[in-house]
């Protein structure tokens, strides 16, 4: 690597159009970061009216909010630089086009919010505290990115998620020293999340490139920083975390997704694909 | 008119756009305004989101944008949300903090060097507070209840660059 591409900072679109190359690699990640949040935002607003207590559906639905919020700003950076219109990119796309990771578009548990959900909130606390820890790592180095509008994105991002970190480590911290089923229901969540949780820390395929435009750090280096966070909790709370993960149901970055993700995206296009023109 | 006295008027006429949520606040007391400029066409006006989630942006933008053209001095009004600066809580003016409490809501407390905060009741003043729910009913606001004076209140979340 050069070191010019060490400097290198990015501060238009028209710049980024003009390296084809670089291009790639910035849509191929903006899609990873909007997806990502698309989607676990779209699973999250699911519990609306289901979480265990009244103050929890306050607090998840404001906290899906915010992450929805997260996924338009950077729907927003591709749609300036060229990719379509953001509604269309958030619900037009199939699957198959999609790159988020598979752990995120899986279903809260059985049945659906309007049947018999038996959702399962170990799992949720456990998903999403993990999530918003490799999130919050990611953004952290996003703000040191060289594509000066993301680096903006991940200031104003990185602001909210705080109040999102402190939330699911308050619960995944008393669930997991509770007695009884508690402890046990969290043991299984861990597993079940791990099993994935290599997909959402994938770079994909473009994730040398990615890396080379210091549009974020190297994916090992992202990884060791979210091993040693989840190591120290897991000490503190009398547990040891074991590291190994995987991709259990495909690679998510590399378009390789569940029936889970065609059926979510059914159901959250629906209002879009019965008046795509409809403003919101 | 001269250029300077355009750009006066837009920001008065600022003042008169509340948040639709919190209806005794403007968006320049909220700290939303961060520049006024005028171009070939007509007039400039970009803007910091508060909370990106927020459903209230756009009823925000529209309102500003018809405000400003009620002013009939511009053939174009563009209103732009930009990022950067980010917006944070202590953007909020002291008039506007003012505002906040008339409407029931305690403004953001300043945070303390250990990165700490402490929200006072905004009906009887008293320090006696405590909270029920970091999140609220709307992205910004925290849910709090007064020992004091028994009642339940909401507070402007803090929001700083230092978390």
């Amino acid at each position: 690597m050069g070191r010019e591409e060490k400097s290198m900072n990015i501060t238009s679109v028209e710049e980024a159009q003009k390296d084809t190359s670089y291009y790639k690699a910035l849509t191929a990640l903006l899609y990873q970061l909007a997806d990502d949040d698309f989607i676990i935002a779209y699973r999250g607003s699911e519990w609306l009216g289901l979480a265990p207590h009244i103050e929890e559906d306050v607090a998840f639905s404001s906290i899906n909010q915010d992450t929805m919020g997260h996924a338009a700003m950077y729907y927003q950076l591709l749609e300036d630089l060229g990719e379509g219109d953001m509604d269309a990119l958030a619900h037009a796309r199939k699957a198959t086009e999609r790159v988020n990771a598979v752990l995120l578009e899986k279903v809260n548990g059985s049945g659906t919010y309007l049947t018999e959900p038996k959702y399962d909130w170990a799992y949720t606390v456990v998903r999403h505290y993990f999530y918003t820890q490799s999130k919050k790592i990611k953004v952290e180095s996003l703000k040191n990115s060289s594509y000066e509008p993301l680096k903006h994105v991940a200031v104003k991002v990185n602001m909210e998620l705080y109040y999102h970190l402190l939330h699911w480590r308050t619960w995944f911290k008393q669930l997991c020293s509770a007695n009884g089923d508690a402890k046990s229901r969290m043991k299984a969540a861990i597993d079940k999340v791990l099993e994935e949780f290599d997909g959402v820390l994938a770079l994909g395929p473009s994730g040398d490139a990615i890396t080379q435009y210091r549009l974020i750090e190297k994916e090992s280096e992202l990884r060791k920083r979210f091993v040693a966070e989840m190591a120290s909790m897991f000490e503190k709370l009398n547990m040891v975390f074991p590291e190994s993960m995987g991709m259990k149901s495909g690679n998510g970055r590399k378009g390789e997704h569940t029936k889970d993700l065609d059926d979510a995206l059914l159901t959250l296009s629906e209002v879009y694909r019965s008046n795509p023109a409809a403003v919101w | 008119m001269q250029e300077e006295t355009k750009i006066i008027k837009v920001r008065e006429a600022l003042h008169l756009v509340k948040d639709p949520e919190i209806d005794s606040v403007s968006v320049v007391d909220l700290g939303m305004v961060e520049v006024v400029e005028l171009s070939d066409e007509g007039v400039i006006i970009k803007m910091l989101p508060t909370f990106m989630g927020c459903p209230a942006l756009e009823i925000i933008k529209k309102n500003v944008e018809n405000e400003i053209a009620s002013l009939a001095l511009f053939k174009r009004v563009e209103v732009l949300f930009i990022y950067q600066p980010p917006w944070t809580s202590d953007r909020i003016t002291a008039k506007g903090r003012e505002h906040l409490k008339e409407f029931g809501i305690a403004p953001p407390p300043i945070l303390d060097d250990a990165g700490e905060w402490h929200v006072d009741c905004p009906y009887c003043g008293s320090t006696y507070t405590t909270i029920d729910n970091i999140f609220g009913p709307t992205a910004c606001r925290s849910i709090l209840y007064c020992k004091g004076c028994k009642n339940p209140f909401e507070a402007m979340k803090p929001v700083s660059t230092m978390m």
